[in-house]
């Protein structure tokens, strides 16, 4: 028999108000085995913790159940507390009595009665525990970071700063990711490839970082510390390492339909090509489906003109082998193509853009080398319209339920580089909620209205049609309760953005948690927010949700410090609450091992003694370094040989049996 | 039975609290210029319960119920079913001054002749 302390606590008024916390500990107090019960305000605090300490002390504890917030809170607080007094911090249980009993609950009498249930099972459990001990797994000191964007760089930076190896994976044939493509950032106004052409430099040129560029990660396996991974390297069909980055062969080659992905299809580019000037690593690539000499066998003119000699159609995908002791994902987003919005015309006009598309119009990289014209003519536009939330903010099925969060600023910011270069352009921005929360944000959506004349209508479009020459906007004006037809040359959706449609696969291949929008999940909102749920596994920049660049870069370093604080140890230790078999229950069925998701589970043939008789038998045995202890082969066992430590068979029972009596 | 909000949402199966107030509605409505309250007023004056002057108007008619609001509708509001709602309401009261059969002996004028009566009915039964 345990002696018990039972330690219930207030949580301020968040239990104390429903739950009458004095009459949970007195009826705890008279459960058998328990020798010591009470009850205080935080049992979480200094004091709160020390009385428990004392308690440990002074009754010779040997078991410990504290009633207060969810064990996710302070099952590591209490469990330290408890350890730091002799116990062994697994002889410890919590019955959550706040988050699933007084916050759900608004009559005392019956929270008072739920809550004394919870701790009686507590007890029961805590009456079976045994003392465990942690696993000690070695670190392999390097880290995978899954996206070359912005975000992939900067936690590689700050990842290979510390002094550990980093691999890039990007699927693109260059890193730079979306704010390669930008023009300007607001709310300063700066060039965006003067500030990240830099960073891919400095990205490439680290010793500690390795680029795996035009490659994707085809497979993780492992936990925290001892992840491996296999990374698939598409062919380039161009030797790298040879490849001077001349471009001599993007001159010549006669296959030049391809549209121009870094342009966003605005322009072409040929088979072979390099996806723009500042490109990391600047190396050409071929497209193997517009390429002639790969779909006929003929041509082979880039292969004749390259002077490296780096030309070579016979290259083969590749899979490279790679262990890694934590995994960040910075895959990114996409702008939705509206296509589904008929009444924009997005598909029918050439002059309705997306916004990431006008951004490369804007560009001196881009396909009208900065200067701005209305696709189809060629001309100077008159008169702009930007449209708002397209995509964004709705329910219906076409729709996205969030706000996209950066495009009320870049709206703002592509009006204020159109009045800036050609003042006599009107823009006009239709908007249902200017959102600018952000330092100097407001100030700049305010300096393009009173400074530069951009109209803002509060209102949506509901239409646009193809007039004589023009396109004829039909929208709503709910401050002068009017409807507007207005006469535009270019109309701009400021599109939702999504997830990169990888996401969701390397999220399935990380076991990493996704929302219903395939945004990873953080494992806290608050408090972990650059964490998976799943250990060893971060998140980087827009993968997690909507963010501007300076909260990406901010993501981006907090997730590289998780990442240092994980490979700048030697050892970590494990959760030992883990699956074990019985070798003398196990009879051999492998059904644990098929539904293992962590692959921990192998069979091996055992000499095994039951009841007297010696003899060898199949029988399932569990790799305790990968096990997660989520207990699907407990339940799956049918004889009854596998249990989970902390959470056994029997234990679960006895809380069962304590909640029926 | 006066006519009220709640009336007008049972109705209609219009949750009007939707609304995120872009006014893509009355940016697409074709009737808009015809009428004295737009789509997204209607939305609006139904959630505040301020129906008096919707009753009145003559906006109820000018919808086309083109269902064009419908579709564009970011949030599945449906403000068109919220107008025809409106309209249908208006029109079941307009049956409500009816007099009920137990009512009408006691109104009978027993000098009158019944030929003249019955006339009557037929000729003012609308």
């Amino acid at each position: 028999m345990q002696k018990i302390g039972v330690f219930v606590c207030w949580c301020g008024s968040n239990i104390a108000a429903t739950v009458d916390v004095a009459a949970v500990a007195e009826a705890l107090g008279k459960q058998p085995g328990v020798v010591y019960a009470t009850d205080y305000q935080y049992m979480c605090s200094a004091s709160g913790q020390n009385l428990i300490k004392d308690a440990i002390r002074d009754y010779g504890l040997t078991g410990v159940v504290i009633c207060a917030c969810s064990p996710r809170m302070h099952e590591a607080t209490f469990r330290k507390t408890i350890s730091s007094a002799g116990l062994n911090p697994y002889m410890l249980e919590i019955a959550n009595i706040r988050e699933q009993c007084s916050w759900i609950h608004k009559d005392r009498e019956e929270a008072t009665k739920k809550a004394i249930t919870m701790g009686t099972a507590a007890i029961a459990k805590v009456q079976l525990n045994t003392p465990l001990t942690q696993m000690k797994s070695p670190v392999t000191k390097r880290a995978l970071v899954i996206g070359g964007g912005i975000a992939g760089m900067q936690t590689a930076l700050d990842i290979a700063d510390a002094g550990f190896e980093v691999d890039i994976v990007e699927k693109k044939p260059t890193i730079g990711g979306k704010m390669a493509q930008l023009d300007k950032t607001f709310p300063t106004l700066d060039c965006s490839s003067c500030i990240v052409t830099p960073k891919m430099v400095d990205t490439a040129a680290n010793e500690k970082i390795t680029i795996f560029s035009y490659a994707e990660v085809e497979n993780v396996t492992g936990f925290i510390g001892n992840f491996k991974a296999t990374i698939k390297q598409k062919p380039r069909y161009v030797d790298a390492e040879k490849c001077t980055g001349c471009g001599l062969c993007t001159t010549k080659c006669p296959s030049k339909k391809s549209l121009n992905e870094f342009n966003m299809g605005l322009n072409t580019r040929t088979a072979i090509y390099i996806p723009f000037a500042q490109a990391v690593p600047l190396v050409a690539t071929i497209d193997p489906d517009a390429c002639i000499k790969l779909k006929t066998g003929k041509c082979g003119l880039c292969e004749k003109v390259c002077e490296a000699g780096a030309i070579d159609y016979a290259q083969k995908e590749e899979l490279i082998e790679r262990e890694y002791g934590a995994v960040v994902v910075a895959t990114g987003y996409n702008q939705i193509k509206p296509v589904q919005y008929e009444e924009y015309l997005y598909n029918q006009s050439r002059d309705v853009v997306t916004s990431l598309e006008f951004e490369r119009l804007m560009s001196a990289s881009g396909p009208t080398a900065g200067h701005l014209q209305c696709p189809s003519t060629g001309k100077l536009p008159r008169h702009i319209v930007f449209i708002q939330c397209v995509g964004s903010r709705g329910t219906a099925c076409r729709e996205k339920p969030y706000c996209s969060k950066v495009c009320c600023m870049y709206t703002a910011k592509h009006a204020m580089l159109v009045k800036d270069h050609y003042p006599e352009v009107e823009c006009t921005v239709f908007y249902i909620d200017v959102r600018t929360p952000g330092k100097n944000f407001d100030e700049f959506y305010r300096r393009a209205v009173e400074q530069y004349g951009v109209h803002y209508i509060k209102g949506m479009v509901g239409k646009v049609e193809q007039g004589d020459g023009c396109l004829k906007v039909q929208a709503s004006d709910l401050l002068d309760n009017r409807q507007l037809h207005l006469e535009a040359d270019m109309v701009v959706l400021a599109a939702a953005i999504e997830p990169d449609p990888s996401a969701r696969k390397i999220g399935t291949m990380l076991t990493a948690s996704m929302d219903t929008n395939d945004f990873f999940s953080e494992a806290h909102a608050k408090l972990r927010p650059v964490e998976s749920p799943t250990a060893g596994v971060f998140l980087s920049g827009m993968c997690q949700g909507p963010k501007d660049i300076p909260e990406t870069v901010s993501q981006a370093s907090a997730a590289a410090s998780k990442v240092i604080g994980v490979l700048s140890k030697d050892f970590l230790l494990s959760n030992p609450c883990i699956a074990h078999s019985d070798p003398t229950l196990c009879n051999g069925c492998s059904q644990c091992q098929n539904v293992c998701a962590y692959g921990a589970i192998s069979y091996e043939d055992q000499m095994v003694v039951d009841k007297g008789v010696r003899e060898t038998r199949r029988v399932a045995v569990v790799n305790e370094a990968i096990c997660q202890g989520c207990g699907a082969c407990t339940v799956t066992c049918p004889s009854g040989a596998m249990d989970l430590k902390g959470f056994a068979s029997n234990q679960i029972m006895a809380e069962v049996d304590a909640i029926c009596n | 039975m006066a006519i009220d909000r709640e009336m007008i949402l049972q109705i209609s199966g219009v949750n009007p609290k939707l609304c995120m107030k872009c006014g893509k509605c009355s940016g697409t409505c074709p009737a808009y210029d015809g009428m004295e309250y737009h789509p997204h007023q209607f939305v609006s004056m139904v959630e505040n319960a301020n129906l008096e002057p919707l009753l009145a108007s003559e906006s109820l008619y000018t919808c086309l119920s083109c269902m064009a609001c419908i579709q564009r509708c970011p949030r599945q509001v449906e403000p068109a079913k919220l107008i025809e709602a409106v309209r249908l309401a208006v029109i079941r009261q307009q049956g409500c001054d009816h007099l009920l059969p137990d009512e009408l002996p006691a109104l009978l004028d027993p000098e009158l002749p019944q030929q003249a009566i019955v006339t009557a009915f037929r000729k003012y039964k609308k």
